[in-house]
């Protein structure tokens, strides 16, 4: 599972990371992950969730991506029903609580069709953690005595040398591809995130690619003129592609909230018949749609000025 | 009621039937029970990291009435809330959870606050627990075959194995059993000293809180022990809505039913009942 070290550097050294335009389509950015590529998934929940690259990636019939994610929404609904997912690494799986456990989730992985792979949410995080340091594992003090350690044989419980206390080991998690959405970035790919990083900045550095998707895409003088917001460096990127409303229909922190109407919508279409429901949404929604801005335009006008005005207006007195 | 306006709030609102839970001049329904009996519980100045639904609310609650200085976490990387009424978040991932907020972090660097020691109190949900506390929301049935597959831990392993917790859940006998079928989030594991030796030598469960009563744990065996009922239940009612054996404090206290101004500010909270149902 954790790569060997002189492995992870070799793909660091085989890397252009000159300064150097990266912008590229949706579809030239999907064409930069193949079918069984372990893919990190940026955001968490409804939050910063990289959904263009991942309609790209549906679109583009990818199969058996390895998807790791701190916590999952119904973006890992669509990557099972799809067939571009079997195995969703992540803490917690589900629309969202106001919706309910998800059906699919639950149907996919109790007939066995997929797996979704449970570590507890710090855990996902120090996983990445210690891909971004280049060490092999962090230790950390949870898990322990629990179900969820029991049904994890890639950990190691130890005596520490130090103190003798015990410890729970988990291995460096460094995905071959991480999709990442931002609210600005330059051509070069030097991103800054407004609001919550989530594990953004450790997936960026855990990953041997980036691909950011961003709302859109800003001069390197204006990078420059606050290099204290930059939060991912270019060095780490391989690819950029502007893709306003690249989260819709989740939310992209001080731009614009979830599109409530449409995730409710969705989760009604799910309740009636899960499978055939979401069938009938990626065909309309993924497959039925020929640009990111056609399907903008299926979601809706009223929809996404209404997140905009909500997401705008967050901490407006 | 379109499902979307639960989340704008402001304009009136369809709120659902109350279920008269006392003859008294309050009537509230069983997770406004929770959410008000579980505020309680809370202290001025703590630190509080809580899920979402009744612990996001309650820890609200709190701050509205006895604990303006209530400093509350959310997993998705957020120091010190203050949630707007009418606008309560999907989960704890999203913007609104950020109103007023000290700081914003990545959810690696706020869970392991809970590691290096700074947080009073874990405050969350449950699907099902046993009588040491133990908490499951992974799988119902055999893990390896499972009747149902559950959302999974999110942070909820990280903050039973490193802080005292408090857990809000609604009291049903299919949700109080003797033993899990998963320990997703540690309570005292089998009891006694088993949490410890297991190496979670910090926290544990400290209150459950449900709609029936109040429940700590025996300080040497670790089961789950009756410490309070809420108006109107008993102790053998409690005891048949639960499936295993309660141990029942000496001194059993009868908590003071929700104030009209309780209500009235949870109400206010959540007017569309998106976790007060």
């Amino acid at each position: 599972m954790t790569l060997d070290y002189a492995e992870l550097r070799r793909r660091t050294t085989e890397r252009d990371r000159s300064l150097r335009e990266k912008v590229v389509s949706l579809a030239e950015a999907a064409a930069l992950v193949p079918d069984g590529t372990s893919v990190g998934i940026g955001g968490s929940t409804l939050s910063r969730t990289p959904m263009a690259m991942i309609w790209a990636l549906i679109r583009a019939g990818r199969r058996d991506l390895f998807c790791t994610r701190s916590i999952t929404s119904n973006e890992g609904e669509l990557l099972f029903a799809s067939e571009t997912s079997r195995h969703i690494l992540t803490s917690w799986f589900s629309q969202g609580i106001v919706w309910g456990v998800s059906r699919i989730m639950r149907s996919y992985t109790e007939s066995g069709r997929a797996r979704f792979e449970e570590w507890s949410h710090m855990a996902v995080g120090l996983r990445l953690r210690a891909g971004a340091m280049g060490v092999p594992f962090l230790p950390m003090r949870s898990m322990m005595g629990s179900d969820v350690l029991g049904h994890l044989p890639d950990t190691r419980l130890i005596d520490c040398p130090f103190t003798g206390e015990k410890l729970v080991l988990v291995p460096a998690l460094n995905p071959d591809v991480a999709l990442i959405h931002v609210q600005r970035c330059d051509a070069f790919g030097n991103a800054q995130i407004d609001g919550l990083p989530f594990m953004d900045i450790d997936l960026a550095m855990a990953a041997n690619r980036v691909i950011l998707t961003t709302e859109r895409i800003v001069s390197n003088d204006q990078i420059r003129r606050a290099p204290d917001q930059t939060k991912i460096p270019f060095m780490a990127v391989d690819a950029v592609v502007e893709a306003p409303f690249g989260s819709a229909p989740h939310e992209c922190y001080g731009l614009y909230e979830p599109l409530f109407g449409h995730l409710d919508a969705y989760a009604a279409q799910l309740r009636r018949d899960s499978e055939q429901g979401i069938r009938a949404y990626l065909d309309r929604y993924f497959y039925g749609t020929k640009s990111w801005s056609e399907y903008l335009d299926l979601l809706g006008l009223e929809e996404l000025l209404d997140a905009r005005r909500r997401g705008t207006g967050i901490h407006d007195d | 009621m379109a499902l979307d306006r639960r989340f704008r709030g402001g304009d009136d609102g369809n709120g659902g039937t109350l279920t008269r839970m006392s003859t008294g001049p309050a009537a509230y329904t069983a997770s406004e029970l929770l959410a008000v009996m579980s505020a309680r519980l809370l202290r001025d100045g703590q630190v509080v990291f809580a899920g979402v639904g009744i612990p996001l609310l309650a820890a609200t609650l709190a701050q509205r009435l006895h604990a303006p200085g209530l400093t509350i976490l959310f997993e998705g990387g957020v120091i010190g809330a203050f949630i707007e009424p009418g606008q309560l978040p999907p989960s704890t991932n999203e913007q609104r959870c950020t109103r007023r907020a000290n700081m914003v972090l990545s959810s690696t660097d706020v869970l392991l606050l809970l590691q290096r020691g700074y947080v009073d109190i874990g405050f969350m949900g449950g699907a099902q627990i046993d009588l040491y506390g133990n908490l499951n929301s992974s799988f119902i049935g055999d893990p390896e075959r499972p009747t149902t597959r559950l959302p999974g831990t999110g942070g909820g392993n990280d903050i039973a194995s490193l802080t005292q917790m408090i857990v809000a859940m609604k009291h049903e006998k299919r949700r109080f059993i003797n033993r899990v079928d998963f320990v997703t989030s540690p309570g005292f594991l089998s009891g006694g000293e088993s949490r410890r030796e297991a190496g979670l030598t910090t926290g544990g469960m400290y209150r459950v809180v449900t709609d029936l009563g109040i429940f700590g744990f025996e300080e040497h065996s670790k089961r789950m022990q009756l410490l309070s009922l809420h108006p109107g239940a008993t102790a053998d009612q409690v005891q048949a809505n639960t499936g295993f054996e309660l141990l029942v404090a000496a001194d059993l206290e009868v908590t003071d039913p929700p104030t009209e101004r309780e209500l009235a500010e949870l109400r206010h909270l959540d007017p569309d009942r998106l976790y007060t149902v």
